[in-house]
């Protein structure tokens, strides 16, 4: 029990080496796959831990606080981590066959190997209690993501990488830059101390201005680490072009994690007071959030390319959530968790099948799908399901997200909000539903090779991810417990 | 067997009988069976609810709780009784009805569809026993789903641009407003349970009520309020017996059933009363009645005449209860029961039509009552209880639609009833004229007597069940008076 947090992080990061050095696809798949199980063994330990003791706090070396680097694990990252590494746990068994058919055969290692690390990256940013400490694994986990989409089988991959690279270089730039000012007006990196330091801080003195610019810079840095309308270019090629694993994998839970980061500086580090009454956080992100799910809605409808498509459909969704913390209430903010959660599920699900037709067909273009309703009816079954979910149908975790989202906009007053909400999801409709018609109107391709359904490998994890979504949306003790655990803590500016 | 396990496998059975459908895909004279076996064992099912005494004092079942504070629960009251009562009959004559029908003109995907009916009707249950709002949208919105795939059967251009416009409009207003209203309702009243007498108190406004109410009379896009009803028509591109149980009875009464549900159980007559709130529904449906019937009139696709028909109907329904005396409510209770036997009757006549002599059209109908007699004797009595005549069921309703409107008292509303009375005759009586006293003006494409044996059965089943309802409509009459409990 005691050294848990920490083997959240090293069981990956030591995978990872182990993989290259096996050097063989399948035995390095095999590690990969066991460290992702262990992980989200450790998370559902912690969660347990959590839920039941209350935080952990774990020095790392037994240095103690102020000085060494903290592990600190509480409501709101305990989810996420779980967030993670199911995630994880579930693309990795899916990951065999496809990467067998999309990486090269020398690649495969080090394909694994790069995963591995952005996992360990990811999984550390949540755990960390230490602000620079988070900035390295934010580069660790972005470096290798940038490599991974790389990979992807299309040349254009490497334009969509090297342009993340770009963005992704300046949100992380932005970042440190903030750290750097919080630090130098503090003089500590450690998320408790930096929070009750800047607690101490008069409003009116001096030190106003810098926390005000290290506010800024961290804004702009992770708005553009979780892809926020309007600074999310970078995510469409770089999901486009991605092997199909990546998509799945950093789609369901990079962007998350950035989520995460904007949680914890604005409401651990600089308290929510401080962060919504003064700097009105809630009125900056609110009008890129609605931008978010209106526009990249509407460009999604006009979208070719389906995991194209399903990318914007992404921005709009992470419009959601950055709407339901810019609302500042409980009931927005636990919205804003809850849908962490629940796009995860849709999402992974929804990329999953993108993956499965790909694996069959070799693209995902609309003309594609015809007929794909009689030739794969299991892959387009749960894309139909995922996107119930996307849409917000009841029975499934989209309706849960949607149901707390309008709650929240309508106990304000907001009704102009409660309308751009649902238009989101009538939008939704339009754009899934295309490609519904399209797989089960359309006739087959004249060329046609008798290629029958995907295989077991990539619909088992495919169907866990559906039945999930609607698990999550029937029986939804688990998720919102959590979200609003977190969000009850968020709001007391602790890290409880 | 307890009563409440009885409510769930009123869910369950269709449920399970679509899985043992969709099995059976091979065998078509077992799938048939097994449809038949479904649908019997709905029937008995439901027959038993009927004859429990404690059937309406039942604490509700609590199925799943996805939200804190807020259940998926089933709980039964008279009118969810009678609706689910007559779905069930229904749909066994249906599915007699459809197998002729779907064997004679030999239909693709024949087992895609009585699986989707299957879960159609499971749903339908679902919102005639649902015990809360979130429930009643749950299943609102499954039955939306799976009639889907009926409306675009065919899967030509037609039937896809159709069900585009079905799945559009039904979806965008059930999200747009029906959903936001639920949530409204929810954050005021703190429930979203159905208690007679209603659930909203005053510490709405007046006008806060109106606009929600009007968000509820839109957001139901089923009950195919004007301008919300073009779906309707669009969605005739189904095949028949879909057109017949699912626009005739099933999905449009499911619009209609959570409308009136909502006015006396949610909002409460004395709330819309006092607010004058119920003004606006009668103007919109007595808008949507009279509008319809003119629409009807020129209408030469059969399907769609009487797709309009049923719009102006099911405006009868929304006015009745939007009238709030005991009596209004009674009527509208009736007229569900009503236009359920006498509309289905109508469609069935269309669907044997179309099979015995691949007619679709008002102008070609020229004496072909002389070929068809069954058939067309039918019709007519379908026809009358449209237009509210005696001996047919719509008289009943009417009557006590009339008689509720006289003491409040409404003239307007007398009014409209006796026009759209004039119309409805107009629209409808020329084609019986046409098919009993005018001689064919050209020989048919093909020699033709009656559609197939069992298609004529159960269409004079449904025409038999229009008379008997007039005859004696007293288990229909006693289930509609318990609903006038609010108004003490």
């Amino acid at each position: 029990m005691n050294h848990l947090p920490v083997f959240q992080v090293l069981l990956p990061l030591l995978g990872a080496p182990l993989c290259l050095l096996v050097r063989r696809g399948t035995l390095s798949w095999l590690v990969a796959t066991l460290a992702s199980w262990g992980g989200l063994a450790i998370s559902l330990a912690l969660l347990h831990h959590v839920s039941h003791t209350g935080p952990i706090t774990y020095n790392l070396g037994n240095w103690p606080a102020p000085w060494g680097i903290t592990y600190h694990v509480d409501a709101l990252n305990a989810f996420v981590l779980l967030i993670v590494t199911t995630v994880a746990a579930l693309t990795l068994p899916y990951a065999l066959q496809s990467v067998n058919l999309e990486i090269s055969e020398e690649n495969r290692p080090l394909f694994y190997t790069l995963l591995l690390i952005c996992l360990a990256g990811l999984l550390g940013i949540v755990i960390t209690g230490d602000a620079f400490n988070m900035y390295v694994f934010l580069e660790l986990s972005s470096l290798s993501a940038y490599a991974l989409i790389g990979l992807g089988k299309r040349r254009r991959a490497l334009t969509a990488a090297f342009q993340y690279l770009v963005m992704g270089t300046i949100g992380a730039t932005f970042i440190l830059i903030g750290i750097g000012l919080l630090y130098s007006l503090t003089g500590t990196l450690n998320i408790q101390d930096l929070a009750s330091r800047i607690a101490l801080i008069p409003a009116s003195a001096y030190g106003h201005r810098t926390l005000i610019t290290a506010f800024a810079f961290l804004t702009v840095g992770f708005s553009l680490k979780l892809a926020l309308f309007p600074l999310h270019l970078w995510l469409p090629n770089a999901y486009t072009y991605a092997p199909s694993v990546v998509t799945v994998f950093l789609a369901a839970t990079a962007t998350k994690v950035a989520v995460y980061m904007l949680l914890r500086f604005s409401f651990s580090i600089l308290g929510s007071r401080f962060v919504f009454e003064q700097l009105t956080l809630g009125k900056i992100m609110l009008l890129p959030s609605l931008a978010a799910i209106i526009i990249a809605s509407l460009v999604a409808i006009f979208q070719y390319d389906i995991k194209r498509m399903l990318a914007y459909s992404s921005v709009a969704q992470i419009g959601y959530m950055t709407l339901g913390i810019s609302l500042h209430s409980h009931t927005g903010l636990m919205a804003g968790i809850l849908h962490m959660f629940n796009h995860a599920l849709m999402k992974g699900a929804l990329f999953m099948a993108m993956g499965a037709v790909s694996y069959r067909v070799g693209s995902v273009y609309l003309t594609d799908f015809r007929g794909l309703g009689r030739r794969m009816p299991l892959t387009m079954a749960a894309f139909v399901l995922g996107g119930l979910s996307l849409m917000g149908v009841p029975l499934t975790a989209g309706f849960i997200s949607k149901w707390f989202l309008v709650k929240a906009a309508l106990e304000i007053g907001w009704w102009s909000v409660t309308a751009i909400i649902l238009i989101g999801s009538l939008l939704a409709v339009i754009y899934i539903w295309r490609v519904v018609e399209t797989a089960y109107f359309n006739p087959l391709h004249e060329i046609e090779h008798g290629q029958e359904e995907a295989p077991l490998g990539l619909l088992i994890p495919l169907w866990v991810l559906v039945g999930a979504n609607l698990y999550f949306g029937i029986d939804t003790s688990i998720p919102v417990d959590m979200a609003s655990w977190a969000a009850s803590a968020l709001l007391e500016g602790t890290m409880q | 067997m307890t009563t409440a396990n009885l409510l769930q496998l009123c869910i369950l059975i269709p449920a399970i009988g679509a899985l043992f459908i969709a099995a059976s895909t091979r065998l078509p004279n077992l799938r048939e069976g097994v449809t038949i076996l479904t649908s019997a064992s709905l029937l008995a099912t439901v027959f038993q609810l009927f004859r429990r005494t404690d059937v309406f004092s039942q604490t509700p079942l609590v199925l799943a709780t996805p939200l804190p504070g807020i259940d998926f629960e089933l709980h039964l009251e008279p009118l969810g009784l009678l609706f689910a009562g007559i779905a069930s009959l229904l749909w066994l004559i249906t599915s007699l009805y459809t197998i002729g029908y779907m064997r004679c003109n030999s239909e693709q995907h024949q087992t895609r569809l009585y699986v989707c009916f299957a879960i159609a009707l499971s749903s339908t249950m679902g919102i005639a026993l649902a015990g809360n709002l979130l429930t009643l949208f749950l299943f609102y919105e499954l039955l939306t789903l799976s009639t889907y795939p009926l409306v675009t059967h065919k899967g030509d251009h037609d039937a896809v641009a159709g069900g585009r416009f079905y799945l559009g409009i039904l979806i965008a207003t059930s999200v747009g407003l029906l959903l936001p209203a639920i949530i409204w309702t929810w954050q005021v009243a703190g429930t979203t349970s159905f208690r007679p007498g209603g659930i909203l108190d005053w510490t709405m406004a007046p006008a806060g009520v109106s606009l929600l109410l009007m968000l509820y009379a839109f957001g139901i896009g089923k009950a195919a309020l004007m301008p919300i009803h073009r779906w309707l028509p669009e969605a005739m591109v189904a095949p028949t017996p879909v057109s017949a149980l699912l626009h005739a009875v099933a999905v449009v009464k499911a619009g209609v059933f959570s409308l009136v549900k909502i006015v006396l159980y949610i909002f409460g007559p004395k709330l819309l009363l006092e607010t004058g709130s119920h003004l606006f529904l009668i103007t919109i449906a007595s808008i949507t009645i009279v509008g319809a019937s003119v629409i009807a009139l020129q209408q030469d696709n059969l399907k769609r005449r009487l797709a309009y028909s049923t719009v102006s109907q099911l405006a009868y329904i929304s006015l009745a209860v939007a009238v709030l005396t005991p009596l209004s409510v009674t009527a509208a209770a009736l007229h569900i029961a009503a236009h359920a036997f006498g509309k289905i009757t109508l469609f069935f006549a269309a669907g044997a039509i179309y099979t015995a002599a691949h007619k679709t059209r008002v102008s070609e109908l020229d004496g072909i009552g002389r070929r068809m007699p069954w058939t067309m004797t039918a019709f007519a009595i379908g026809s009358l209880s449209m237009i509210g005549l005696p001996p047919a069921a719509g008289f009943i309703s009417k009557w006590f639609l009339l008689q509720g409107a006289l003491i409040q008292p409404l003239w307007p509303v007398a009014a409209v009833l006796l026009l759209s009375t004039l119309l409805n005759a107009s629209y409808l009586m020329p084609i019986v004229y046409v098919a009993f006293f005018r001689s064919e003006t050209r020989p048919p494409h093909h020699e033709h007597g009656e559609a197939p044996k069992i298609m004529v059965i159960a269409l004079c089943a449904t025409a038999l069940l229009t008379l008997l309802l007039f005859i004696k409509p007293d288990p229909v009459l006693r289930l509609a008076q318990l609903l006038t409990g609010g108004f003490q």
